[in-house]
């Protein structure tokens, strides 16, 4: 289910990463409980984010959620396809819906994520 | 709702509850110089019938019936008897905002109109459910500008009307808004465009210009939009005067509309309540403040209304909501919406068509400050008499002059803003330029 080269963070946000460049995106099970998503708000290219800080939401027919970035860095590239078709997010969270990618400010960041069975655990935890 | 004071046993018995012994002792925690020791100066209560004699008595120092040429924000037009017969009702006069708004149906219809309405008049392809007035409505279309470009800085003209400027200041104290100023033509009386594009840079969320401006005159928005956009700036359009888009082109060149309604059968009232509106593009749509009612199917099949897009708002989104504005003017955009229904598409012209050929009358025989159009208002320069003088004349006549302007723009202490509407007459028009003239 979830990727085992992927991090994760207890906010329920995914992260990989190629060379400097961490792709972000919300898991599968925060599409679950979101329910269907009409709306994802990002930053733009350009915007400095900061692990553990806000840097956009995504909007759901019954609530909105903050999107919290997992590392630190600047905006590199946001995925233009979700403006028009942000039911992306829920068919396929983990991959086409990528939300951004971002240029790592510090590459060791990311070992303080979660793996994939330690996020598998966490959210089994929190359903118990 | 019946107000039932507590006796003194049920105060007894809640101190005891509570441990304390005299009332003083809740409010021990205060220091003693912020506590008034003495008790309110008020006086006694009335019985019933003292207090009805007391409010037939004010409501008898009222002028009723004096014609009136002052305008400023504040318009005398003719209410549509049909109005108060819809408000009066008590599903609209005594419902409070439904908080299972969907259970309101009659409710959501009227606001739905409503929204239409105003999207017809403003031509932008939404509006909000309406504001508190067009004061407030300012400063949340400054706030939203400044959301939907991410800067901080707002260009507004200075013949907006002084006290929205003075709304936006404040809100600007506590929201980081940066306020500019630009000043208007010294002849034509409409807003210094070569002044403004100096001011508007890479750091502008939004230029604010009103039209008809606080001097009657009709802005030049397709110009301001051009100067506005060309630095990826939003412009902003404000009308207090309502009435006037029964005639003048919708500003569809703006990215945001937000005006004051009073116009359409609201009473000025001491000034309210009014009520206001904001619209805009949809694409602007997740930004725009407060209430949306949307068009929907129920179960059946059958059109519906909803609250629609809750998650801007602060019941849902908390510290993040688009505004802190969580209800809407309903009863008073009620009025408005009846009002645009009497009057119609074609009723509507016709009226501002009225309001057109009269003030155009009235300025036609006073010394008019500035030469560029108007609609129903415009400055007067007092030669003969000072503008209070002249006011002066027109009370002993039983008639209300205009308003003199060195209050808000001391360059301008010899004029009067005066204003004509479908509710002037010429004999009155005529005693003002008689006064005027200083016979």
């Amino acid at each position: 289910m979830y990727p085992e080269e992927f991090r994760y963070t207890k906010e329920h946000e995914w992260v990989t990463v190629s060379g400097e460049i961490a792709t972000i995106g919300i898991t599968d099970y925060a599409q679950q409980q979101l329910g269907d998503i009409v709306y994802v708000d990002l930053p733009r290219v350009g915007d400095a984010v900061m692990a553990g800080k806000t840097m956009g939401s995504v909007e759901s027919v019954k609530a909105v959620s903050d999107i919290y970035s997992p590392v630190t860095g600047e905006v590199v590239e946001v995925n233009a396809t979700l403006a028009e078709a942000p039911e992306k997010v829920n068919q396929d969270p983990h991959g086409e819906a990528w939300l951004v990618k971002v240029k790592l400010a510090d590459a060791e960041e990311i070992n303080r994520l979660l793996s994939a069975a330690e996020y598998q655990s966490y959210i089994e935890a929190v359903q118990r | 709702m019946r107000y039932l004071p507590h006796s003194d046993e049920e105060r007894r018995q809640m101190l005891a509850a509570c441990g304390l012994e005299s009332e003083a002792d809740l409010y021990r925690q205060l220091p003693p110089e912020v506590r008034l020791e003495r008790p309110l100066e008020l006086p006694p209560g009335l019985s019933e019938y003292e207090i009805l004699d007391y409010f037939r008595a004010r409501a008898a120092e009222n002028v009723a019936g004096y014609p009136s040429f002052l305008g400023a924000g504040v318009y005398y037009h003719y209410r549509p008897v049909l109005v108060d017969v819809v408000l009066s009702r008590g599903e609209f006069l005594t419902s409070y905002t439904p908080y299972q708004a969907e259970i309101s149906q009659g409710t959501l219809t009227t606001i739905f109109e409503f929204q239409t309405l105003m999207c017809q008049l403003t031509g932008m392809e939404v509006a909000n459910a309406s504001m508190y007035d067009g004061s407030t409505a300012v400063p949340e279309a400054a706030l939203m500008a400044m959301r939907l470009t991410r800067r901080e800085r707002v260009v507004a003209a200075r013949t907006l009307h002084p006290e929205y400027l003075e709304v936006l200041r404040t809100y600007g104290r506590s929201q980081g808004v940066e306020i500019e100023e630009f000043g208007y033509d010294a002849e034509l009386g409409c807003a210094d465009l070569e002044e403004l594009a100096g001011k508007v840079d890479e750091r502008t969320a939004a230029v604010i210009l009103q039209r008809p401006n606080f001097f009657g005159v009709i802005e030049p928005v397709r110009e301001a939009a051009e100067i506005a956009h060309r630095r990826g700036a939003l412009l902003v359009v404000i009308f207090s005067e309502a009435v006037s888009l029964g005639l003048l082109a919708p500003p569809v060149e703006a990215d945001i509309v937000a005006g004051e309604l009073q116009s359409f059968a609201i009473p000025p009232s001491y000034g309210g309540p009014f009520a206001g509106v904001i619209a805009t593009k949809e694409r602007f749509l997740r930004q725009l403040p407060g209430r949306l009612v949307g068009q929907t199917a129920d179960a059946a099949g059958n059109r519906a209304f909803c609250l629609t897009l809750s998650t801007r708002e602060q019941h849902i989104r908390r510290e993040k909501a688009t505004s802190n504005i969580c209800t809407n003017q309903n009863l008073i955009a009620l009025a408005a919406t009846v009002f645009l229904t009497v009057y119609g598409r074609r009723g509507l012209r016709e009226l501002a068509e009225q309001n057109l050929a009269k003030a155009h009358y009235l300025a036609g025989r006073l010394p008019r400050r500035f030469s560029g159009p108007f609609f129903n208002e415009f400055v007067a320069r007092a030669a003969a008499r000072s503008p209070e003088e002249i006011n002066r004349r027109l009370l002993e006549r039983r008639i209300l002059g205009g308003l003199p302007l060195g209050r808000y723009y001391p360059e301008l202490a010899d004029c009067l803003l005066l204003c004509a509407t479908e509710m002037s007459r010429q004999q009155h028009m005529d005693a003002v330029a008689e006064v005027f003239s200083g016979r």
